[in-house]
């Protein structure tokens, strides 16, 4: 019987994520009469230095991120608990603004005229061009994402028994050793959720690239947008981009789920 | 707790009521401030049906009080005629015919340029309209009356329309004679800001190439690409609107752009000038469609018919600074707007030296629109293309030895 | 050592916080310049309250919201209950479903529910809006909910279902007046969860709201044209807002944790 009140939910699950997907794929194997056609995905390979860009700038955000957030969960989990919650809120409240808000803070900051140009002026340095770059880019993702790399970290670390460490200490560690042989292994379901949770985002941002790429570089999710909402309505060539980028994903995610041997993932 | 609520309301209160203060004692300045329209009982059919109508329209093209002592045409509307206006925006023509043929909304009223309504008509995307319900018409100029890309008059209502050229800051470009080759001149390398759409990015080039701008040849198009993919190494960003942003704060000094914004910009920047390149350009018009689908025929008619206004296309004209087709607002303008020599260029230069975009072949149009995802897309910098195969086989690598060594310890284990 | 992690939270918050500080700081600046300030004014938040598009697109993303972040609530309480009562293989089954929305971009979750509402659009008539955007809502919200649901069962006393029962409860009345307490803490951090992203997301309404404007959709449209600091005065406000409100979740958090331990 109480199985039962899971019904709705696989219905409407099924209907609207499953149908979809088929239908993604559907068109991605049709063209626009609707008759079978393998073109388009064909046709995704004269993409292909789109592909490489976006899992470049995504893969080099994700790692910029880890090395971020991991010395800094380790801070967060070894703060005083007294005010441990109050220091997690504070570093996770940025989350909380509207994405295009933050992103578009550092439009007005990268700036040719902004506020970073302005500041190195006074010490002489001529402006850079660093908005419309691919560096730009990195950074909007960077500051967009890191919350989703720091969290499930701090979750995994924080949750490490202190004992352990200790006796890794006591049987001759050094605070090196302890942190290779002892917290990162310990800390890799945390790692492998937050790169997960990280590049998903990145690799299939369009606005990021939008607003800090100058509409000159490109991703996968510009790509994607152009053939549905934007200046090359193409549905059909769009659905096969989607198939691509999911298969992607899918690979990725086959091939970061191997280091992980838990099998329920923190995901949040 | 409750106090910090209490505060709360209280500053917003605050804030409403001196804002309205605000309005109370604001001077008016000259131009439209009302509408003032022919036939007040036609616009009083459906007063009390509390009707809505999805207008879908270009950003920043219609006055909408943003500025003191400008109207709001909308709300103007809606006063009038009870009839809610939804109004949304987009950027490029091609956004606009995205969302239209993906089926994604349904608007009533629309503004697409010439050549998009060609091809609109061709897919049968619009309704024809009833002229008998759109009275005012008769106050658009003769000449705009018959027109190419709508040759039986039946689907369209010109709302504006203007040139093509290139806005420049004077503090920065120093060159006399500005013609399109600026905008591939290393000098400004960085600071070019280039359209985001495919058919005025392609005219530009297609005009430096002296081909004609509705071209349907396949080499030509190439060319045109490849001349746009020389000059990506310049551009600073492909943009639309955002050159309002980019020019008027100096982030960028040279920008191709339309006419009307063009003025507008000038007017709020001394810095900006803007030219008309003599060895010609595009001569645009954008016009009021209704599309198939539409839920309200008469309202959106009711909606065009209003815009179609003395009043109402000098307000359009004096706010969005774009050319009236409308006769009778072109009458109430002043003459310093009419020899500005940028929204009304003389009638040799335009029969000379302007081109109307035609909607292409469908072929030409697959063309460009590849070439121009391909150029957008290619860049000189190219990151290394080993990395990501790379990265890749580390990855498998790795999680191989992980799976073995994993393997092992079972059997270890077993013993 | 202290010193030097002090000194790396300082940097991070550093990096975290000047893009906000900044939007804010022009928010009350006189000119519409964005990198020179010219004199202080609340002109800008003044317009804002006047801006009928940026009102209106508030309120209907507070309408989508709410009513999505309820209704995945309910799906999501339901189907987790469900869900825990299942076999081993339906249930991992079901669970790497309830993974796809998670870890399935968002652009192609955007864009098949575009497409799928397309293909009911043309047959059934119905027009892109409050509908379908809810759907689309609901749709990326309950996995979360379940998420954050499942674990509170695992925490659960066993058999306390079947103890009321035999006591005498019928099973409704035994769900709400026994599992329901136990797994309130995972329901409502689900809500709040299903609640902020529905009030956040862009992207799959940007392919689903057909002509309904929400605010992020509005904002990204105000940074396509010309830029008015309305849109820093809106940061603020937003930025105010979540301060306010996680600053008093805090404070409940923490007089309830006093509680318990007085308890």
């Amino acid at each position: 019987m109480k199985k039962l009140t899971s019904a709705p939910y696989i219905l409407w699950m099924a209907v609207f994520i499953i149908v979809p997907l088929l239908m993604v794929a559907y068109f991605a194997f049709t063209n626009d009469t609707g008759e079978f056609t393998l073109d388009n995905l064909a046709a995704v390979s004269q993409y292909s230095n789109i592909f490489i860009r976006s899992i470049w700038l995504a893969a080099i955000s994700t790692v910029i991120c880890l090395i971020i957030a991991y010395p800094l969960a380790i801070i967060l989990a070894r703060t005083d608990k007294s005010y441990q919650s109050t220091v997690l809120m504070i570093v996770m409240l940025p989350m909380w603004m509207n994405f295009l808000l933050r992103t578009y803070a550092w439009m007005t900051l990268l700036g040719n005229n902004g506020l970073i140009n302005g500041f190195l002026g006074i010490f002489g340095i001529a402006p850079k061009r660093m908005l419309n770059t691919q560096g730009a880019i990195v950074l909007g993702m960077v500051y967009n994402y890191l919350p989703y790399m720091i969290l499930p970290l701090y979750t995994v670390i924080e949750k490490i028994d202190k004992r352990i460490i200790e006796a890794a200490q006591d049987l001759g560690c050094n605070s090196a050793m302890t942190m290779l042989k002892v917290i990162v292994p310990l800390s890799m379901p945390g790692i492998m959720s937050g790169i997960t949770m990280v590049f998903v985002p990145a690799i299939s941002t369009f606005i990021i690239s939008r607003m800090l790429g100058g509409g000159s570089n490109l991703l996968i999710g510009d790509l994607i947008e152009m053939q549905f909402l934007g200046n090359s309505y193409n549905p059909n060539l769009g659905a096969a981009i989607s198939l691509v980028l999911m298969v992607i994903i899918l690979l990725i995610m086959t091939i970061l789920n191997q280091f992980d041997d838990d099998e329920d993932r923190v995901l949040m | 707790m409750k106090k910090i609520v209490l505060l709360l309301l209280t500053i917003t209160a605050s804030m409403y009521i001196c804002s309205c203060a605000h309005i109370d004692d604001e001077e008016t300045d000259t131009g439209v401030t009302s509408v003032t329209v022919e036939d007040s009982d036609y616009y009083t059919r459906f007063k009390n049906d509390g009707l809505s109508i999805n207008v879908y329209n270009w950003g920043e093209y219609i006055p909408d009080g943003s500025e003191e002592g400008t109207l709001n045409l909308n709300d103007e509307f809606t006063r009038l005629t009870g009839i809610r206006v939804n109004y949304t925006t987009y950027a490029t023509n091609e956004e606009l015919y995205a969302k239209l043929k993906g089926g994604g909304a349904t608007y009533d009223v629309v503004i697409p340029s010439d050549y998009m309504i060609s091809r609109m008509i061709k897919e049968d995307m619009l309704e024809p309209l009833d002229f008998t319900q759109i009275p005012n018409y008769k106050n658009i100029m003769d000449k705009f009356q018959v027109t190419e890309y709508d040759p039986d008059t039946m689907y369209s209502v010109p709302y504006t329309w203007g040139t093509v050229g290139i806005i420049y800051d004077t503090t920065a470009v120093d060159e006399t004679e500005i013609d399109w080759d600026i905008l591939w001149n290393e000098k400004y390398a960085d600071s070019v800001l280039m359209f985001d759409n495919p058919r005025d990015a392609f005219a530009i080039a297609e005009n430096m190439l002296g081909f004609s701008l509705n071209t349907e040849n396949t080499d030509e198009l190439r060319k045109a690409a490849e001349k746009l993919k020389e000059q990506k190494k310049i551009v600073q960003a492909y943009v639309m609107d955002e050159i309002f942003d980019k020019m008027g704060a100096g982030e960028a000094v040279l920008a191709p752009y339309y006419a009307g914004d063009a003025i507008t910009l000038m007017d709020d920047f001394e810095h900006i000038g803007f030219v008309i390149p003599k060895s010609g350009t595009n001569l645009f018009i954008d016009a009021m469609c209704i599309p198939r689908g539409c839920r309200n025929k008469e309202a959106a008619e009711m909606y065009i018919n209003f815009m179609c206004e003395a009043d109402s296309a000098k307000a359009v004209s004096d706010f969005i600074g774009y050319s009236t087709p409308n006769q009778k607002a072109y009458e109430m303008l002043e003459d310093e707007v009419k020899n500005d020599g940028i929204s009304y260029p003389d009638d040799d230069f335009i029969a000379e030296k302007t081109t109307i975009f035609r909607n292409l072949s469908d072929e030409a149009n697959l063309t460009m629109q590849t070439l121009w995802t391909e150029m957008k897309s290619s860049e000189e910098q190219t990151p290394n293309r080993v990395i990501v195969p790379a990265f890749m086989t580390v990855c498998i690598i790795a999680s191989l030895v992980i799976l073995i060594r994993r393997y092992i310890k079972k059997k270890k284990d077993i013993f | 050592m202290k010193k030097l992690s002090k000194l790396y939270l300082a940097l991070v918050m550093l990096f975290l916080y000047v893009p906000i500080f900044v939007l804010i700081v022009f928010s009350f600046n006189v000119t519409k310049s964005r990198s020179v300030f010219s004199g202080f004014t609340f002109d800008w938040y003044i317009k804002l309250f006047h801006n009928e598009l940026i009102m209106k697109s508030f309120l209907n993303t507070v309408i989508v919201a709410v009513i999505a972040s309820v209704a995945s609530t309910v799906l999501g309480t339901a189907a987790a209950i469900g869900i825990n009562n299942m076999k081993k293989l339906p249930r991992s089954i079901i669970m790497q479903g309830t993974n796809i929305p998670i870890v399935n971009p968002e652009i192609v979750m955007g864009v098949s529910m575009m497409l799928l509402f397309v293909f009911f659009a043309a047959r059934m008539n119905f027009e892109f809006g409050f509908v379908t955007l809810i759907i689309a809502h609901i749709t990326f919200d309950v996995p979360y909910v379940i998420l954050s649901i499942m674990p509170k069962f695992r925490q659960m006393t066993p058999n306390v279902y079947e103890a009321a029962q035999d006591l005498g409860c019928n099973p409704v009345s035994a769900f709400f007046k026994v599992i329901l307490p136990e797994i309130m803490p995972g329901v409502v951090s689900g809500f709040l969860m299903a609640f902020t992203f529905s009030l956040d997301d862009f992207v799959v309404s940007y392919f689903t709201s057909g002509t309904t404007q929400t605010l992020p959709i509005t904002i990204y449209s105000m940074t396509r044209r010309k830029v008015s600091p309305e849109i820093n005065a809106l940061s603020t406000i937003i930025f105010v807002v979540v301060v306010a409100v996680l600053v008093i979740k805090n404070i409940i958090e923490r007089r309830n944790a006093v509680k318990r331990g007085v308890k």
